[in-house]
């Protein structure tokens, strides 16, 4: 209630989305779909499988209105083989990306050694070759663009940043909750929002 | 698999048949109870048409002259039946000609299974002939799609097709077979479909919502019911008139609502939207409690949504929950079928009249009445009238037709002046005004309800569009009968033109065939009337004739439609003239 006061809905702000699937092909399509209809960017997304058999997992962070993404989450509801999408705020989630960099090895700037670096960012050092190394750190965006940032000077080869993945704070298990799902022979669609 | 294993396998599952696929969807279409099938035929779905000609006697197919005019058809005969509409197409431009008619039937719910065929499955993806990305071209205007690569698959996919297409708020979905499915043998058996664990379509009422609904109503002073398509899907037509008998709360109809409260019902006070009646837009921003009912609060109903009944709480009562609070915030949605929300609400609110209120709307009907509907319906001089002719038709017919409307100034007077008696009667292109629409989804309309006087009113321009159905209409014998409402332009264009646009009449002026002898050519009577005197006469002849009829009526050339809430302002500022 209180985010409600702070922002306008029509305010564009950063949302986590989570939507279970079933596992079938054509999906991330018609998810998409919903967003570019709409001339609304996906930041990025991640799809994985999940604990629960035969189900699978979108994590999508897009920015937009609070009226936006509460239409955009209703119509994935409404896709046939989506089981469940939720909303998320960034204090109602963990997440975490990662993010690889590939630099020159023997590269020194201010006195400082990207070994260094890489130790004070709780980064690590996953691959070391003839001429470059492979950092990776994990972390979210703020985290992995500040090492991006310091990383720079010595002559950044190569950046990427994989999509978010994020687990719910709530204490809902995926399995019962598509177990209470299937039992709903009431056809309350409102159980997508559990 | 060898032969025991496939024994000990028949025993224990259902009873099988080792058919063809393209024989499964035939039967998979029969055991739905599906008895037409619009299409037109093309290499990809060859065996699935071969397979038809065994299945004659249990199918009815129609081929039609385009397959726009089979998709269109099949929307037809689902808006007059309420159950899913059949069409057939082949791959590539088959398939994409449908895809006007899906999104149109998606737009306005209309359930409809479209199957197409595909090239072989060995060939997806390597631009064979005929190949098109049917899967990715339909999937935003489907409810759900599918494409079978293998035989085995069909049931599975058609049972689901119909499941999906006819149950909660109903829709298009497309089953796309790859040429080798409808070819290849399998061990056929059918189980309808019944559940589908992540689609409920019919969510129910909460009493808590209805008692919040109830309290409203029963407190309200200026009530108003806004009446839409949902209610005619729900088949809740008595529920709604019981309810509004038993508040006396006055109804208006949205386009798609039309029909689904007789034209005459003592509560009802009109038609909502650009072109509708003058107190249905001006008291909706007057009225204290505003009950929406299975409607999505569309633009053109609107207006300005920024001024659009501000000082009312709004009850929504929807299907799908994604309409609800997606144009208008409501003070309390019920989120189930019309007629589930109609029946809780029924025992909870009071007995009551509102008298006073409801004069209001008789006052702005006066209103209406002086300033453009008796001129509009009896003209003494000058060329004839679009909304003349409609009233003639509308009463000769007595309210009893099926009236299928094309898109334009045409579709609009025809439903501000035809007089509904009847449920399911008013099939009209609502949320994406498609043009050509009429002539096909009348057929449609026809073939589902052969009993009844199906009349299209079509313009000069869009008849155009799918004229070649003539040809369908001729050769399967539709007894349609066709009004041509001709003056020479694509009339509403024109109109905002003249409005908005300094009368610069940029390509509308029409410079059009002889209709009468195209019709003749097809083998469809036809007649002409440019006198008013004549006008009585020809209805009489061509709703009396056997088989199809033409009549055409030279209208007005720049009659404007009015009232009319010109586009971005509030209904409040609706136009009489
Ligand atoms: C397929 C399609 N193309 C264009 C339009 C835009 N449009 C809406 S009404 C109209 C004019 C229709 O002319 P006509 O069929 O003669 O009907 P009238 O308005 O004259 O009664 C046009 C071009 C449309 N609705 N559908
Ligand atoms: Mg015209």
């Amino acid at each position: 209630m209180s985010l409600e006061l702070k922002y306008p809905t029509s305010t564009p702000r950063e949302f986590t989305l989570s939507v279970l699937t079933e596992d079938k092909s054509g999906l991330l399509n018609q998810l998409t779909i919903i967003f570019t209809k709409r001339k609304i960017n996906i930041n990025s997304l991640n799809v994985s499988n999940t604990e629960v058999k035969g189900v699978s997992r979108f994590t999508i962070v897009t920015e937009t209105s609070k009226d936006m993404i509460d239409n955009i989450v209703k119509q994935i509801r409404k896709l046939i083989d989506v089981l469940g999408a939720f909303v998320y705020e960034e204090h109602q989630i963990f997440y975490q990306e990662i993010a690889l960099y590939k630099v020159p090895k023997y590269a020194i700037v201010d006195g400082n050694s990207i070994e260094d670096l890489v130790s004070k960012s709780g980064a690590r050092i996953l691959v070391v070759e003839t001429d470059y190394m492979i950092i990776e750190k994990t972390g979210n965006s703020r985290e992995t663009h500040d090492l991006y940032q310091k990383l720079e000077p010595f002559g950044l080869l190569e950046f990427i940043r994989s999509g978010r993945v994020a687990i719910s704070k709530s204490t809902r298990k995926t399995e019962a909750y598509i177990k209470e799902l299937e039992a709903s022979n009431s056809n309350k669609l409102s159980i997508k929002d559990f | 698999m060898n032969t025991s294993t496939l024994a000990v396998e028949k025993k224990i599952t259902k009873k099988t048949t080792r058919i063809k696929g393209s024989d499964a969807v035939l039967q998979c279409l029969i055991a739905e109870g599906v008895t037409t099938i619009f299409g037109y035929p093309g290499g990809a779905i060859m065996p699935i048409y071969d397979a038809l000609y065994h299945y004659q006697d249990k199918l009815n197919h129609i081929l039609t002259r385009h397959e726009q005019g089979a998709v269109h058809a099949a929307q037809g005969m689902a808006r007059v039946t309420g159950k899913a509409g059949v069409c057939f197409a082949t791959s590539g431009p088959g398939a994409t000609n449908l895809i006007t008619g899906i999104a149109d039937a998606q737009i306005d719910s209309t359930p409809l299974v479209c199957i197409t065929g595909q090239v072989p499955s060995h060939l997806l993806g390597t631009d064979a002939f005929q190949e098109t990305d049917v899967m990715g071209i339909s999937m935003p205007v489907t409810k759900w799609n599918y494409q079978v690569t293998r035989a085995e698959e069909i049931p599975y996919a058609i049972a689901r097709a119909f499941y999906i297409a006819n149950t909660g708020r109903p829709g298009p979905v497309l089953i796309d077979i790859t040429k080798d499915a409808q070819f290849a043998e399998f061990d056929f058996t059918y189980d309808k479909c019944e559940k589908i664990r992540s689609y409920h379509p019919y969510p129910e009422a909460l009493p808590l919502d209805l008692e919040a609904a109830a309290n409203l109503i029963n407190e309200a002073k200026k009530p108003y019911i806004l009446v839409g398509q949902g209610v005619q899907l729900s088949g809740a037509e008595n529920e709604l008139i019981r309810f509004a008998e038993k508040t006396g709360i006055p109804m208006a109809a949205t386009l798609m609502g039309l029909s689904g409260i007789p034209t005459s019902h003592p509560l009802y006070v009109g038609y909502l939207g650009m072109h509708g009646n003058y107190g249905p837009n001006i008291k909706t921003n007057e009225c204290d409690v505003l009950i929406a009912i299975g409607m999505r609060f569309d633009d053109r109903v609107t207006g300005d949504l920024d001024r659009y009944a501000k000082q009312a709480k709004v009850i929504h009562i929807e299907i799908d929950p994604s309409e609800i609070d997606k144009n208008v915030k409501t003070t309390v949605a019920i989120n189930s079928d019309a007629k589930q929300a109609l029946l809780g609400l029924l025992p909870l609110v009071n007995v009551s009249t509102h008298k006073d209120w409801i004069d209001e709307f008789h006052q702005c009907d006066k209103i209406e009445h002086d300033k453009v509907i008796d001129a509009e319906l009896y003209p003494d001089s000058g060329e004839i009238k679009m909304a003349e002719v409609i009233n003639r038709i509308s009463e000769v017919t007595n309210g009893d037709a099926i009236v299928v409307t094309d898109v334009g100034q045409h579709q609009m007077v025809a439903n501000r002046y035809y007089k509904f008696r009847k449920s399911l009667s008013c099939i009209t292109s609502g949320g994406l005004g498609t043009m050509g629409f009429a002539l096909p989804a009348a057929m449609g309309a026809k073939v589902g309800q052969p009993e009844r006087t199906v009349i299209t009113v079509i313009g000069d321009g869009g008849f155009q569009m799918t004229i070649q159905e003539l040809g369908t209409i001729r050769q399967s014998d539709l007894a349609v009968k066709i009004l041509i409402l001709n003056n020479n332009f694509l009339g509403m264009v024109r109109q905002w033109q003249q409005l908005f646009f300094e009368k610069r009449y940029s390509f509308t002026e029409l410079d059009n065939p002889d209709f009468q002898m195209i019709t003749r050519g097809y083998g469809i009577k036809a007649q002409k009337v440019e006198k008013r005197e004549n006008l009585d006469q020809a209805i009489h002849d061509w709703l009396h004739s056997e088989g199809p009829a033409l009549l055409e009526v030279v209208v007005e050339q720049e009659g404007n439609v009015f009232p009319m809430v010109p586009s971005g302002a509030s209904v409040a500022e609706i136009r009489l003239d």
